[in-house]
């Protein structure tokens, strides 16, 4: 990695209050691009509340948020998504009427539309680049069996890999995902988030993940960040992070080594 | 000074029968989630049943009070059977479909019963005075207000609040505000909500006749008088907030009010006021009045 | 939905609808007109079904394009109906447009009461209008075309034609529109609304675009209604007359532009022989067709066409 090349993101001094509630404070973090970072936490700790001021549907009150060296704190999560993040969804938002083909069709579609006010209307919906991408991130994916299956048919695993695919339809540079083995079954945990990483280490994407498995996080992420009460009390390695006794006390609890190996 | 009296009585008369219309509805609206246009039916045949209870009476010589009772079972003995198969023999059917898909249903209906009240009685109009003119009117000072009207309001009145305690203070209304309130839930819970829902549409179906009924003496019972009706439920029901009964109440409170006002001073608004309000109303709160926007459940 | 056959089929009957018009009997000429005119009303209200909504106020569109031809008769004396056509159409549009900022945060029923709400309010400032004849409307200049000022039957015809022109033109954009981004995320916005979002899109905006398309259809239709009747009332803004849209919607389904048109003519023709031959019980008829339909065939008659093909275009 080039030591010079400046952070994909880089998020400096965050806060977000509601009223008298701190969802999140003093946040500072700085991402290098193409980097999978795991993101850990009790429910109500922030990571959400993180999530949601970078993809702009959330205006941090104090602290700003830079891309790709520009800054987009308290952007309108609709240019932002248009400047190159794009997120998925603990459950996962698909179009149930329509078939995956169908589905990641619209979102190719939608990501290649013309800009302006009536950018929408003046953008055929059937485009030979849009349906070659659609095709393309099917086949990234390995969801090409479901092709053309109606979306709301489809088993728990698959829906998932279809909600990220949609995601990186747009070509994203730095993608969110918000629990993406939430809702599945533990043997194939592993397998969906060998077929997303690799994905999306083939499209070159920065990667931010919140995850309450910490052996996914341990095999996949490159570094960890540990939300507790609003603030990151814990960022380095994966094994740093995990091994760290505050983070084992307050979120996941003492790892077992496996048998035979001694501390 | 006068003006004002008048404005306030005429408005809380036309509340009455604002409200007495759109408690039916609304409550409909609140348990099952469908805007019922078949309501306006209801309507319609409450005011007929009492033209041809008015007619009976008054040959049969009974005394107006006598007549006054048979008036209001007839409509609503009409409204629990009309009700009933209506519910149990079409809506029972599209009951799993698209909100929007029932409301059309309901219009189909209504379409349908328009003749049928044709079939019934026939195209010409009736009178039914005669419980207006037996009450009799009082004079307060220079107004002069009839006794028929006061009895309106204070039905209204009494259905209000009949209305509010049971929900709170009953067995069978606490878990109708359980129905309205999540009706998923509320089955998990063991409630047979088939059975509320049966119910309900009783319920709604007898008020909406009963509204029929009691304004059938003070206008030209006619054909299309449904038609009419309906809106202005829709409208009271959508500036109180569907599925709430003091939505209504309050509602039929500022259209009736509201109405008042520009019949008495600016006359030529009087017909688009309501509409008016209600488009008022649903800028700033889209659900009316008394109903909050629920969170989407993902 | 709009492939090649369905286009050419399309455009054949068009013409042959066209060319059997001089051979036809007046009344059934001037029939068609008024089917072919509503048939524009109910196109917008399929554009409207498509993302889910549905409209009880079209009929606010419908009477300002109608008195839009009446008023610029009678105001100025200006009749040209290729131009009126068009102003009806645009200034119906245009108070779309304004009403679109309200109308765009609303979903189903809220949607249709709004709609309803604000078409009443027109009904209710026309009755009130004495100058405008109040409830009884009042009658329109004889429409001329170019210089051209037809009478009887040739008026009949031309009126007749035009509707036919006018129809065909908006079945064409509005079938481009279908195959635009914008006309395609009806499906998707009326699956799950918030994912559209998330990918980058203005729903609300998307749906603005809706209402202002089915307004100017609204207001063209109106225009070419009132031109045929040859009188404008209030009842065209009242809620029943948005009622009798829908209900050929309904009948029409959303799947295919033509059926919006073959809708429309079967619902004259349905309540023309209601009325003539059970006068009293036209409305139970209809009534029941509407009903049985809703029952048996919940996509409309298109989708009778898309039982011989892979899906079905759109579920209710």
């Amino acid at each position: 990695m080039n030591a010079d090349a400046k952070p994909i993101l880089e998020v400096r001094d965050l806060e977000k209050t509601f009223g008298s509630l701190v969802a999140a404070r003093d946040i500072t973090v700085s991402v290098p691009a193409q980097q999978t970072v795991g993101v850990i936490g009790a429910n109500g700790a922030g990571k959400t509340t993180f999530i949601n001021m970078i993809t702009g549907h959330l205006t941090p009150s104090k602290g700003s948020i830079r891309f790709e060296d520009q800054d987009i704190t308290g952007k309108p999560s609709r240019e932002i998504t248009r400047l190159g993040i794009s997120r998925s969804f603990q459950v996962a938002q698909i179009f149930p009427t329509l078939t995956v083909f169908e589905n990641m069709c619209i979102a190719a579609a939608i990501a290649r539309r013309k800009s302006g006010m009536f950018g929408s209307i003046a953008t055929p919906v059937q485009s030979e680049a849009a349906t070659a991408e659609a095709e393309t991130a099917i086949a990234l994916f390995q969801i090409g069996r479901y092709r053309d299956v109606t979306a709301n048919a489809l088993p728990q695993g698959v829906r998932k890999l279809l909600d990220i695919g949609m995601a990186v339809t747009g070509s994203p540079r730095l993608l969110l995902l918000d629990e993406p083995t939430s809702g599945i079954s533990i043997e194939e945990k592993f397998d969906l988030m060998n077929v997303v990483m690799s994905a999306l280490k083939t499209r070159a994407i920065t990667v931010l993940f919140v995850e309450h498995d910490m052996e996914i996080v341990a095999q996949f992420a490159d570094r960890v960040l540990a939300f507790y009460d609003g603030t990151v009390i814990a960022d380095g390695t994966a094994h740093q992070t995990l091994d760290n006794p505050r983070v084992q006390e307050l979120i996941s609890g003492v790892r077992l080594k496996p048998a035979g190996t001694h501390a | 000074m006068l003006t004002a009296a008048a404005i306030l009585t005429d408005g809380l008369v036309y509340a009455a029968y604002l409200f007495i219309v759109a408690v039916g509805l609304t409550l409909i609206f609140g348990v099952m989630k469908i805007l019922n246009v078949t309501h306006g039916s209801f309507y319609a045949f409450g005011a007929y049943g009492a033209a041809t209870a008015v007619g009976i009476y008054t040959n049969a010589d009974w005394p107006s009070a006598a007549g006054f009772l048979l008036m209001i079972l007839m409509a609503m003995g009409i409204g629990l059977i009309m009700g009933l198969i209506l519910e149990r023999g079409l809506l029972r059917l599209v009951y799993g479909k698209d909100e929007v898909v029932i409301v059309l249903v309901t219009y189909a209906t209504f379409l349908i019963l328009e003749d049928v009240v044709v079939l019934i009685w026939g195209a010409q109009s009736y009178a039914a005075y005669q419980p207006m003119i037996d009450a009799g009117s009082i004079e307060i000072g220079e107004l002069v207000l009839s006794n028929y009207d006061i009895v309106l309001v204070a039905m209204a009145a009494a259905i209000a609040a009949l209305a509010y305690w049971s929900l709170k203070y009953t067995r069978y209304g606490r878990l109708l505000t359980t129905v309205i309130y999540d009706r998923e839930t509320a089955a998990a819970f063991g409630i047979n909500v088939t059975l509320v829902y049966t119910v309900t549409f009783l319920i709604g179906a007898a008020l909406g006749a009963l509204g029929g009924a009691l304004m059938a003496p003070k206008i030209s019972v006619t054909l299309g008088i449904g038609v009419e009706v309906i809106v202005l439920a829709f409208a009271v029901v959508a500036i109180g907030g569907m599925g709430s009964i003091e939505g209504a109440l309050v509602g039929a409170l500022i259209v009736g009010i509201c109405r008042a006002a520009a019949v008495h001073l600016v006359p030529q608004i009087e017909l688009f006021v309501i509409y008016g309000v209600m488009a008022l109303v649903l800028v700033a709160r889209p659900y009316g009045l008394f109903v909050r926007a629920r969170p989407r459940k993902i | 939905m709009q492939s090649r056959a369905s286009l050419f089929g399309g455009l054949a009957l068009l013409i042959a609808a066209a060319v059997a018009a001089p051979l036809l009997p007046e009344w059934v000429v001037s029939l068609s007109t008024i089917a072919f005119a509503n048939a524009l009303v109910v196109l917008g209200l399929v554009v409207l079904w498509r993302v889910g909504l549905v409209s009880f106020g079209q009929a606010l569109y419908y009477c300002v394009g109608a008195y839009v031809v009446a008023l610029t008769g009678r105001w100025i004396g200006f009749t040209d109906a290729i131009a009126l056509v068009l102003l009806g159409g645009i200034i119906a549009g245009l108070v779309a447009a304004g009403i679109g900022f309200l109308l765009a945060r609303y979903r189903e029923i809220f949607f249709a009461m709004l709609s309803l709400a604000l078409s009443m309010i027109l009904y209710g400032v026309l009755v009130k209008t004495e100058s405008l004849g109040s409830t009884d409307g009042f009658s329109i200049a004889t429409p001329t075309f170019l210089g051209y000022a037809p009478h009887g039957k040739a008026l009949g015809l031309t009126l007749y034609w035009l509707t036919l022109a006018v129809d065909a033109i908006a079945a064409l954009l509005v079938g481009l529109y279908f195959r635009s981004v914008a006309g395609a995320l009806a499906a998707p916005i009326r699956d799950n609304e918030i994912r559209v979002e998330f990918l980058g899109v203005s729903v609300s905006g998307i749906i603005h675009t809706k209402v202002v398309i089915a307004g100017i259809l609204g207001g063209l239709g109106g225009a070419l209604a009132a031109m045929s009747i040859g009188h404008v009332d209030p009842a065209m803004a009242y809620w029943t007359t948005s009622g009798g849209f829908v209900f050929v919607t309904v009948l029409a389904g959303s799947g295919y532009v033509a059926a919006a048109f073959i809708g429309s003519l079967v619902f004259e023709a349905v309540r023309s022989f209601a009325v003539d031959v059970m006068p009293q019980l036209w409305q139970m008829t209809l009534g029941s067709v509407l009903l049985l339909t809703i029952l048996f065939l919940p996509e409309g008659l298109g989708s009778l066409v898309s039982r011989f093909r892979r899906r079905p275009a759109v579920k209710l």
